[in-house]
């Protein structure tokens, strides 16, 4: 829908990543709040918590820390690929990334209803019945999480999009502002889980 | 499209009639120009404010007289709660930056547009959706929300109303203010005309700069909170429910975080726009340009730390007390040396009483009387007695309506002549200046006193010894719309019927003066270079010197 093609000639690639980059730090303060929620709680119900925590599935949570730290490896490297005019590698190295992506969710969605089948959810009787402080620390698992995959199903939308515009040229060896700025935004769900997975899993 | 800037350069086509790759109303509808983004923003945010204007005058005649008059209490209520959504969520935050930072921004720094047009159009339209999904919440579903605009639970989690409308209303208009911030920062940072440095800037796109800063740190506090009263009413969460461990104080440091920094987003653009006023009807250099733009970003950067003089009585602990209102005092400072600065700027120099500057003094005036009003509410005895009373009520409303209010129609009259290419009736404007300026505070002057006396906020009735000072303040308001109507009929009269206005009709030295009245689609044939500081009013052979 390019109405004005003469303005989007201002936008050169240095412009369009301090806009990607300031987008980023809305993202971080987004999560922000519910760190400091997270905070509060933790300081007022750290016993709980502990419990909370051991409830959770350290191996799952470390798998997926891995499937996401290997995609972000491996967008960086499609980036690096582009640069050098590889394009098959790139388009290669992308579709891992989604793919590592969609891992991740599927293992999301098996702790999910795990969770789910011994009736462990927001608003449930098995909840109300926990100490409050479990409450909450289950109440923060499903936001932090819930919005963090949220995030990546958004990532995998937007890393699709980039790979179809890899394939017919329109990101290139010149022009590879797209693939930046998903790559980008990939990190930033990469970092925000870096910090989800010790809160959650592992410190108890 | 190149072709057809070419053709412009020997032939001024103004942008209203340019028409890029659609015709008709498309060409305005899907238009990038960031001139017809910033004339769509002032149509939608004026039909917006007179719906919020029309439920606050609702308001005005329920409280003529004690006891029911013309609603029932929980019409009342909804009726409260939505002219507070629509005030502050889709027209206060948002105007400013949206109408004369879009119109603006890019002139005055000398671009061609903002650096991502196309983002511009997406935001109008968040906007827009967020705007009609706040205005539906009140006719929809359970009935109107009647929490007030503030959520604050427990209640916002509990009441049977529309809520979810409203806070989603409220979600997505953060999320459009999120993106026009964004976007201003990077266009002052990447697109100012060659030879404009960091302090050859005018000061109004300084106060946007100061803005959109607020806008992308502090919003996303906003719209995680939401969506935590979201989760608290659909699954029960429990962060905000005593019952289940939450707590409900910890909602009003969050939606403060955000909603004190807000103030500042309305008020420091509106400072910008009568720090662009003053020079120019007073044909002198601003007074103090480093002081006004550090204290922007101290203004900016305090404010942040002193949400919590909105929650003295919610049982904080002393200590934090004490800081929160030590810091409301000190946010008091970079205000003021501004107020000094416009008052130096008008010493000694040869005034013109246009309607711009009209507006501006008498910002200038309601501003100090809600500054002062705000640190009778900032210390902490004082605010005790006045919490929750119509002696706030009346406080933000002279911050918001006579400040940001006042300089929204001070800039309106100030750039009218250049956005539509008309000059408007000034002896008409001059009386809806008065008229709006008597309304105004017969309106709101009263409220203190009551408010001092004990008259609580949000009350659909009270005691009969408030009777006389809700009478006046009910008369003001009437008069209040009258002026309104009259400058808004002004206003949009002059449109066809006004005189051609010629580019520069104040004398004003800034770059949009420098331009065709309306500019052209491009704005500039030639990117213009900078040589000197802004302000400079003297002949070109001496600006050297300035």
């Amino acid at each position: 829908m390019a109405v004005q093609i003469n303005h989007t000639e201002h936008t050169d690639s240095e412009t369009g990543k301090l806009g990607m980059w300031i987008f980023l730090f809305t993202e971080l303060f987004l999560f922000g709040g519910l760190f400091l929620v997270y905070a509060v709680f933790r300081a007022k119900y750290s016993a709980d918590f502990h419990t909370g925590a051991a409830e959770l599935n350290a191996f799952i949570g470390t798998l997926n820390t891995v499937f996401l730290l290997v995609s972000s490896m491996t967008i960086a490297m499609s980036l690096t690929a582009i640069q050098k005019n590889k394009k098959n590698l790139a388009l290669f190295l992308i579709t891992v990334t989604i793919i590592l992506a969609a891992l991740f969710m599927m293992n999301k969605y098996f702790e999910w209803s795990h969770k789910f089948h011994y009736k462990l959810y927001p608003g449930s009787e098995v909840m109300r019945n926990l100490p409050h402080g479990e409450i909450l620390f289950f109440g923060l698992y499903y936001m932090m999480t819930g919005l963090h995959a949220v995030h990546v199903l958004i990532g995998m939308i937007l890393l699709s999009v980039t790979l179809f515009k890899v394939k017919t040229g329109k990101v290139s060896s010149s022009h590879f502002l797209l693939l930046e700025n998903s790559a980008l935004y990939w990190h930033l769900v990469d970092l925000i889980w870096i910090f989800i997975f010790p809160l959650l899993y592992l410190i108890t | 499209m190149s072709d057809m800037s070419n053709n412009e350069t020997g032939n001024h086509i103004s942008y209203l009639r340019h028409e890029g790759r659609y015709r008709g109303i498309l060409s305005w509808l899907l238009s990038t120009d960031h001139k017809k983004i910033g004339l769509m923003y002032l149509y939608s945010i004026t039909v917006f404010f007179f719906v919020a204007v029309i439920l606050g005058l609702l308001m005005r005649i329920e409280l003529i007289a004690p006891g029911k008059t013309i609603m029932e209490p929980q019409t009342y209520n909804g009726i409260f709660t939505i002219h507070g959504v629509i005030m502050i969520f889709v027209i206060v935050i948002p105007a400013l930056p949206a109408i004369f930072g879009n119109f603006f921004l890019p002139i005055l720094i000398g671009a061609k547009d903002v650096a991502f047009p196309r983002l511009n159009l997406f935001s109008y339209y968040l906007f827009l959706a967020g705007a009609i999904l706040g205005v539906l919440s009140q006719f929809a579903g359970n009935g109107p929300p009647d929490t007030g605009w503030t959520f604050y639970v427990p209640y916002s989690a509990e009441s049977s109303t529309n809520v979810i409308f409203a806070l989603t209303a409220a979600f997505i208009l953060g999320f459009s203010s999120i993106l026009t911030g964004m976007n201003f920062i990077v266009t002052i940072h990447r697109m100012r005309a060659p030879g404009m440095g960091w302090f050859r800037m005018p000061l109004f796109p300084w106060s946007l700069y100061a803005t959109a800063w607020i806008q992308v740190l502090a919003t996303p506090i906003i719209g995680i909170t939401l969506l935590m009263v979201i989760a608290e009413r659909v699954l029960r969460i429990g962060f905000f429910d005593p019952s289940l461990g939450g707590d409900p104080v910890l909602f009003q440091h969050l939606f403060w975080i955000y909603s004190h920094p807000a103030v500042y987003i309305m008020i420091l653009p509106a400072m910008g726009i009568v720090t662009e006023i003053f020079p120019t009807f007073s044909q002198k250099p601003i007074f103090g340009y480093t002081a006004i733009l550090i204290s922007s970003l101290a203004i900016a950067f305090v404010g942040y730390f002193v949400w919590g003089h909105h929650m003295f009585t919610a049982g904080i602990s002393v200590g934090s007390r004490w800081f929160f209102s030590f810091l409301t005092f000190i946010v008091a400072v970079p205000s003021a040396i501004k107020v000094f600065n416009w008052i130096s700027t008008m010493y000694g120099g040869s005034i013109d009483l246009k309607p711009p500057l009209l507006y501006a003094i008498s910002f200038i005036f309601l501003f100090m009387i809600g500054g002062f009003t705000g640190l009778t509410l900032g210390a902490l005895a004082a605010n005790v007695q006045a919490h929750d009373t119509s002696f706030v009520v009346a406080h933000f409303h002279y911050i918001i309506f006579g400040g940001m209010g006042f300089a929204t129609f001070a800039g309106i009259h100030y750039w009218y002549p250049k956005m539509f290419g008309r000059m408007y009736n000034n002896k008409i404007a001059n009386i809806a200046w008065g008229i709006n300026f008597t309304g105004f505070n017969l309106l709101y002057f009263p409220q203190f006193i009551i408010g001092i006396q004990g008259m609580p906020r949000r009350y659909f009735d009270y005691l009969p010894q408030f009777q006389t000072g809700h009478v006046i303040s009910t008369i003001g308001g009437f008069i209040l719309f009258i002026g309104l109507i009259l400058m808004v009929y002004n206003l949009v009269r002059s449109i066809r019927k006004g005189e051609l206005a010629p580019a520069n009709p104040w004398h004003g030295v800034t770059l949009e003066w420098q331009i065709p009245s309306p500019p052209s689609h491009e704005n500039f044939d030639v990117i213009p270079e900078i040589k000197t500081k802004p302000y400079f009013f003297g002949p070109p052979d001496e600006s050297k010197s300035f």
